[in-house]
């Protein structure tokens, strides 16, 4: 998979929220076998709040994605992503403008037009959205090289509610790739996204709420391994009747 | 003067921006200044005189999704 000219041997984006101690998600990054991270910036405290994270990501060699999650207008997003460009070193920015406190569903009027400011400003916009085609476009023409779909609303587990929108945009956007952000709860989800032909998929909580969290990152990497191995071997269609595998043609008649 | 920092009241003395992260102990390398809603780039801080009521944000990597 290549995300802004990067060549990815791993289709899982791994966020670093949740998870139930640093050395979890350290042997997490490591099991998932994800080379990109999502992270984020908050208010800072006198002593150094965000300095211990800070140092953790120095030791690793994934590449980091930040995000501007709760930002709610584009003037935010857009002030966040400025800062995180100049804290993490990177114009990658994970574009969140959430436009609904309950489904954390996004804004896509304002996704837009930060996603054009932005893209201007030289960052290499990864915007969470919808499923909508036209939104989609209206990224790709503000300068977006990648879009995010949603599987279901943020940290919800719920899996992939609107199937029929994500192969639509797949035959949509046949070149771009696409990468399902929020809404993964299981292993079977991420297999399923990529059986619809996704490029990859975005997941944090799935991860990190798991009973077992570095388990379910190896699971997770399996079945994303899984799943695009079994998009590529092109899946057989659906049939309304049972069909026998096995030859009708010599079977004995014993009665 | 006082000023608003991370949503909380504070007297200072210093009178830029990068004299004021100094005094109020916010010098980890590893942050990102905003103030009254406008990103200021690190460069900018020493440039940067505040206001009675200005508004700062000072934030620091964290853990997302």
């Amino acid at each position: 998979m290549e995300l802004y000219g990067v060549e990815l041997t791993s289709r899982l984006l791994l966020g670093t929220a949740q998870y139930p101690s640093p050395q979890v998600l350290l042997e997490a990054i490591h099991h998932s076998r994800c080379e990109v991270i999502t992270t984020s910036l908050r208010r800072e405290s006198a002593g150094g709040s965000g300095a211990a994270f800070w140092d953790m990501l120095q030791d690793l060699s994934v590449r980091i994605l930040p995000n501007t999650a709760g930002c709610h207008t584009v003037r935010d997003a857009v002030t966040t992503a400025h800062m995180a460009r100049e804290v993490f070193g990177t114009p990658w920015i994970k574009l969140e403008v959430i436009g609904h406190g309950d489904t954390l569903q996004p804004d896509v009027f304002a996704l837009v037009e930060a996603a054009r400011i932005l893209s201007a400003e030289g960052f290499q916009v990864f915007p969470y959205t919808t499923e909508d085609l036209v939104v989609g476009e209206r990224l790709i023409e503000a300068g977006c090289e990648v879009l995010m779909p949603w599987g279901a609303p943020i940290g919800s587990g719920q899996g992939l509610l609107r199937r029929d929108g994500l192969k639509a945009m797949r035959a949509h956007f046949p070149k771009v790739p696409l990468i399902v952000d929020a809404g993964i709860g299981r292993p079977s989800d991420a297999a399923e996204a990529m059986e619809l032909g996704m490029d990859g998929v975005l997941m944090n909580t799935a991860v990190a709420k798991a009973g077992d969290p570095v388990a379910m990152a190896r699971a997770m990497d399996l079945a994303l391994r899984a799943g695009r191995a079994g998009f590529e071997a092109e899946p057989m269609e659906r049939r309304d009747m049972g069909v026998p595998s096995t030859p009708v043609l010599g079977l004995a008649e014993l009665m | 003067m006082q000023i608003i920092v991370n949503a909380e009241p504070r007297e200072i003395r210093a009178e830029t921006l990068d004299a004021a992260l100094q005094e109020l102990g916010l010098t980890s390398p590893a942050i990102a200044t905003a103030l009254n809603g406008q990103f200021v780039s690190r460069a900018k801080r020493v440039d940067t005189t505040l206001s009675d009521g200005d508004r700062l944000e000072v934030l620091a990597p964290m853990q997302g999704g």
